[in-house]
């Protein structure tokens, strides 16, 4: 149905469009480089210098390390919330069930800033000081909603019967679980676990409401752009960030794919969708 | 692995109890259902909807201008403020809704061709690429992707510099309203790719072939049996595009200008001056719509395409 033209025009159309998409990423890593205190174009000198300005600069290492931390322990609990929930999502049939359903998805949906506003609301009047706890919670509530998408998506693509099978056989339940569930869930798992960890490294519209004086790497950059202050090792941060973020993602789509249980084709591209497509920001 | 089948007899006793349970469990679905519901569930219902539910609540207290404290009675006072006649309010939240509206146009007109491209016209091979390349924007940083287009729009930056060595003259765009759409639709556009794609890659060829034998040329059939069938995909992305545009204050904070004034800078600002209720109060203008927008959007089937 589609003739010669109208082929050509869609690919130079999505060509310019995943130009768009890109040439702001690789300018970054372009900045990066630059010499210059002044973030003009074209750049005149290069240098890296910046990279280990950044490198030893400790308050970079201390937004780091808090980084690190919060998205660590923001992924645990949402493997474990996650994982939970999907599997009684999935798996039973309850009343309410389309309600829990839909309330799980809510932190994705709704403006990242209610969720902070209110997290740092329900903080002040129970009156809990700002910490790495209450970063780590914030980030918890989206990151549960990521690995449980990716957890529901796979359960509903595999046969409860394996379960009974395995249970027929004889095993009790944490056999079952890791014999039958763990080798159908692990890639799941893994790939959420990635995109969770991904999540929280970068997030900052929720850390704002939610951090106090501890910076985490996006609360640094952000003071430091809205300031206008040392943009040079911004900029590496910046690079530094964009890296740590992609890897995770690009590993987990690489899981997804390579994993033997989903049809293999378009099923795992659509698997990805459904599971990948929604990050809070 | 090695299932001693004897052993609901004989085996030792802490495996006979953990058969046990797993029978008991299995008569008792329920009794699952409810140990793997509760604890997930319980925690999100205390987090983050009892967090909203503070939120809302406090939008009814009053800030005491004296001892700038929060007064814990209640009064409409806050969303009288809001809608008061000669108040910034109503204004900051029109503008928003209407660069919502136009982001949203604007991302699905963008992304439409190109998840046509991915889903229909590309080969295996060139659909993965380009899918991992839409993917990847979207999961990178977006303050850093907001910071990148404070550098291209800059007065010195790159779109300045495109246009004079092409013989242009230089637009002011940064610090701008027109600078914020431009940076909105970038920022949320894999947001929209992706549902359409998912849309368009599940109707089947049939559909397009019978489309074909019934005499429709190609645009009568985008007309009438593509996008009626991408239809959720588009409202499953506009979901995004639409709500992150009305809920965003980093965009607005480092890119937009003196006329920029969003719901999300605004109540970001409020908050920052400790006036918790207001900002709770205006928050709710973006929490009523977008609950509003994803109730249309369920009708629509939007929550299939997801």
């Amino acid at each position: 149905m589609t003739g010669r033209s109208t082929r050509i025009s869609l690919a130079v159309w999505s060509a310019a469009v995943i130009a768009f998409l890109w040439i702001p990423i690789v300018l970054i890593g372009v900045y990066a480089f630059n010499r210059s205190n002044i973030q003009g174009w074209p750049i005149t000198s290069w240098t890296s210098h910046w990279f280990s300005a950044a490198w030893h600069s400790p308050d970079v290492r201390g937004a780091f390390r808090l980084s690190v931390e919060v998205a660590l322990i923001a992924t645990g609990i949402a493997l474990a919330l996650g994982t939970m929930a999907a599997a009684a999502i999935a798996r039973f049939r309850f009343f309410g069930r389309e309600a829990v359903s839909f309330l799980l998805v809510l932190p994705l949906a709704l403006p990242g800033i209610l969720t902070g506003i209110a997290l740092s609301s329900a903080y002040t009047f129970i009156g809990l000081t700002p910490s790495i706890w209450t970063i780590v919670i914030g980030h918890a509530t989206f990151c549960v909603v990521i690995v449980y998408n990716n957890v529901v998506a796979r359960l509903r693509r595999s046969s409860p019967s394996l379960i009974e099978a395995s249970q027929d056989l004889g095993a009790d339940g944490w056999q079952t679980f890791r014999f039958v569930l763990w080798p159908v869930l692990s890639t799941a798992l893994v790939a959420g676990g990635l995109l969770a960890f991904a999540l929280s490294f970068d997030e900052v519209i929720v850390t704002v409401f939610t951090s106090g004086a501890q910076e985490t790497l996006p609360i640094f950059i952000f003071d430091n752009i809205e300031r206008g202050q040392q943009l040079p090792v911004v900029n590496v941060v910046a690079l530094f960030v964009i890296v740590v973020t992609v890897i995770p993602v690009a590993l987990a789509q690489r899981v997804m794919r390579d994993t033997g249980i989903v049809r293999r084709g378009a099923a795992d591209v659509t698997e990805a969708v459904e599971a990948a497509e929604i990050p809070a920001v | 692995m090695a299932i001693d089948a004897g052993a609901l007899e004989t085996g030792p006793s802490l495996r006979r109890a953990r058969l046990r349970l797993s029978g008991l469990l299995w008569r008792r679905p329920s009794l699952k259902a409810l140990g793997l519901l509760v604890p997930p569930l319980g925690a999100f219902l205390i987090v983050y909807v009892g967090a909203l539910g503070v939120l809302f609540v406090s939008s009814f207290w009053t800030i005491d201008s004296f001892t700038a404290t929060v007064k814990h009675t209640w009064s409409l006072d806050n969303y009288r403020l809001i809608f008061a006649q000669g108040e910034p309010y109503l204004r900051i939240a029109t503008r928003t809704l209407a660069v919502a509206a136009v982001v949203t146009a604007v991302d699905a007109l963008l992304a439409f061709p190109l998840a046509f491209f991915m889903a229909r016209l590309a080969s295996r091979r060139t659909r993965a690429i380009l899918f991992v390349m839409v993917l990847l924007p979207l999961w990178a940083s977006y303050l850093v992707r907001i910071y990148a287009w404070q550098t291209i729009l800059a007065h010195d930056g790159v779109i300045n510099w495109t246009l004079g060595k092409v013989g242009l003259p230089d637009l002011n765009l940064a610090y701008t309203n027109t600078a914020m759409v431009i940076v909105f639709c970038y920022v949320w556009l894999p947001f929209m790719v992706l549902p359409i794609y998912a849309a368009l890659e599940r109707i089947p060829e049939s559909y397009l072939e019978a489309s074909a034998d019934l005499g429709a040329r190609g645009l009568k059939t985008v007309r009438s049996v593509i996008l009626p069938l991408a239809l959720p995909g588009i409202v499953a992305g506009s979901i995004f595009t639409f709500s992150l545009t009305l809920g965003d204050y980093i965009t607005p904070l480092l890119i937009g200008g003196t006329n920029s004034q969003f719901i999300g800078n605004t109540v970001y600002n409020f908050i920052v001056e400790a006036n918790t209720p207001f900002a709770a109060a205006f928050a709710m203008i973006p929490m009523a719509i977008v609950g509003v927008y994803l109730l249309i959007a369920r009708r629509l089937g939007a929550f299939e395409a997801l």
